[in-house]
């Protein structure tokens, strides 16, 4: 008895401590990515804005999913990161990795001064907060026009190979395989910092504010750091579409950027760090193909998914997926 | 009062508090000593609830001092107070309602030992904190729910897990917010027990409306009334005063 009763013991906290390891269906991004590139390889260009999409995503999941910060002005960071690498790459700074990591520092430091102010307030101040952010960046780029090329976009990036090897060509391979492994670092990035005691804090944070202040939690600190860490990254997808389209405008900065990654979190599901890898290619593929069949009323057909989507399946495709794992382990 | 040789574990010296007019906390002086078994009770909006958040720093006080082991700590914030041992629970139940049990308190424990903030590492990989809230859990008899979502356990199990996030912390000065509010009386007994076998090294403040409870559990009880203190003493001497009964205990047999 005492035996069985001890095995318990080590069970439930055995599990608690397992959580962080690899499990099989966690490579399945990878696998479909690279059959992906096989299986279309006439879509590569729409493959690499989509992985670096899901690293966009993953910087809102990362605010909204786990730190409870719900945000309408990602596109802020999104927008520093690409105007970043694109100004460098327009005045001869074309290396690409050396531009993603000045553009993650400034998309960074804009989380980290934007974020002391937007942090210190709650609920709708803080959504219109963030979304004020976005809006004067915005302004800033269009009234900068003389060196940002405003509405018309940035002319004249010079994007080096990377690592001096490979160059952005007419195909896409580069592209494609450059966004990829960007995506899979950042993607290690994320998974460890979700595991981390920080990442589950901010859970904490999200779940329940007021017991975390009890707790003797420095709530305002954690968000802080998540909000900057989110922010470099949003930074890093920002530079990535810019290096692999060689072209920023200031609808890198809109309201409408910030607004479609929130619904392609939704499609996917929301603080489960797979959701972007399930919402952005969802989003991004349904939108290329009602384009396709329908270029006046694709945004309806968009419309109507997205409340099918909300009536019957609130948490996403993951939340599918967990309703359908429930149900199996209910009929074992 | 115990010799003025040992300070209280906790006490507060002319503590005011007021929003404008309303004035909830005025002049307390109120002493709380190691190891105490001690209820604050008083009439609904006498304070109490403004009394805990004074002590534990969600509010700042008008004027007056908080004074843990003699040390002042009034200039202290919430998460500050909680590292030097004051520690509270609340009156309706305030968890991470969507994590398990064991996460729940782990939490807790990870903040207290300074790694809540630590981003290298899988939490997995911190055994001892785990291990830990895990022996906290069996202590209260929780460790068979140890990886349900909190917010799947009935309502007494889930007040219970409020007093374990609480002991995650190693408090020295346990503030209990009304612990058995909302629990059928059948659950309760547990909570009281649980209550009585408790560290002897903590010193506890219960704040109370359930009577019985009270006298089952403390030594000494205030009385707070209008943010003042009414009267201080013994279970004895506190149900014989005839102004206890009076704002206190006559007020309820009418109702």
């Amino acid at each position: 008895m005492a035996a069985v009763a001890e095995r318990v013991v080590a069970g439930a906290a055995d599990t608690f401590a397992r959580r962080h390891r690899l499990r099989w269906y966690e490579a399945l991004p990878w696998a479909a990515a690279i059959a992906g590139y096989f299986a279309f390889p006439d879509y590569l260009a729409l493959g690499a804005q989509i992985l670096a999409t899901i690293v966009f995503a993953l910087s809102v999941d990362l605010v909204l999913g786990y730190g409870g910060i719900v945000t309408l002005g990602q596109a802020a960071f999104f927008g520093t990161g690409a105007y970043t690498a694109g100004l460098l790459a327009a005045h001869g700074f074309g290396a690409p990795v050396l531009g993603l990591v000045i553009a993650a520092a400034a998309a960074a430091l804009v989380g980290l001064v934007s974020g002391v102010i937007v942090l210190r307030t709650h609920g709708l101040t803080q959504l219109m907060m963030t979304l004020m952010v976005a809006v004067m960046l915005s302004a800033v780029a269009n009234k900068a026009n003389t060196i940002t090329g405003g509405a018309d976009g940035l002319q004249g990036m010079v994007v080096q190979p990377v690592f001096g090897l490979f160059r952005f060509g007419l195909y896409g391979n580069t592209a494609y395989f450059y966004c990829l492994a960007v995506l899979f670092l950042c993607w290690l990035a994320m998974r460890r910092i979700v595991h981390s005691p920080f990442g589950r804090s901010l859970t904490g944070i999200r779940e329940n504010e007021a017991r975390m202040h009890a707790i003797g939690s420095p709530v305002f600190v954690r968000r802080l750091v998540a909000y900057t860490i989110s922010a470099a990254m949003a930074g890093i997808s920002g530079a990535l579409v810019a290096q692999t389209t060689q072209f920023v405008a200031t609808d890198a900065l809109g309201f409408e950027r910030s607004g479609n990654v929130l619904i392609m979190l939704l499609l996917g599901g929301i603080g489960q760090l797979y959701g972007a890898f399930i919402g952005v290619p969802l989003y991004m593929i349904a939108q290329d193909r009602f384009a396709a069949i329908d270029p006046v009323y694709w945004y309806f057909w968009i419309g109507l998914l997205l409340v099918l989507m909300v009536m019957f399946a609130r948490g996403g495709v993951l939340g599918i997926v967990d309703r359908i794992g429930a149900l199996i382990r209910r009929r074992q | 009062m115990t010799g003025a040789a040992t300070p209280p574990a906790l006490e507060t010296r002319g503590l005011c508090k007021s929003f404008g007019a309303l004035t909830v906390a005025s002049r307390i002086d109120f002493r709380l000593a190691r190891g105490a078994r001690q209820a604050l009770i008083g009439p609904n909006g006498a304070g109490k609830t403004s009394f805990v958040n004074l002590v534990t720093g969600v509010l700042k006080p008008s004027d007056g001092r908080i004074l843990l082991d003699a040390a002042d700590i009034t200039p202290l914030s919430q998460a500050q107070r909680v590292k030097r041992g004051i520690v509270r629970t609340f009156q309706i139940t305030t968890l991470f309602r969507g994590l398990s049990v064991l996460e729940n308190v782990t939490l807790a424990v990870s903040e207290r030992l300074g790694s809540g903030g630590d981003i290298h590492r899988a939490a997995g990989s911190r055994r001892h904190i785990i291990d830990e809230a895990y022996a906290l859990l069996e202590r209260l008899a929780l460790h068979d729910e140890a990886l349900r979502p909190v917010k799947e356990l009935a309502y007494g199990r889930q007040r219970l897990v409020e007093i374990a996030v609480a002991l995650g912390l190693a408090p020295k000065v346990l503030l209990l917010d009304e612990p058995a509010a909302g629990v059928p009386s059948s659950e309760s007994g547990t909570i009281v027990e649980t209550i009585e076998r408790l560290p002897a090294d903590i010193a506890l403040l219960i704040i109370e409306h359930d009577m019985d409870l009270v006298f089952r559990l403390a030594r000494r009880i205030t009385v707070l009334v209008a943010g003042q203190i009414l009267v201080e003493g013994t279970p004895q001497e506190i149900a014989a005063d005839a102004r206890v009964r009076q704002v206190y205990l006559g007020e309820r047999a009418h109702a």
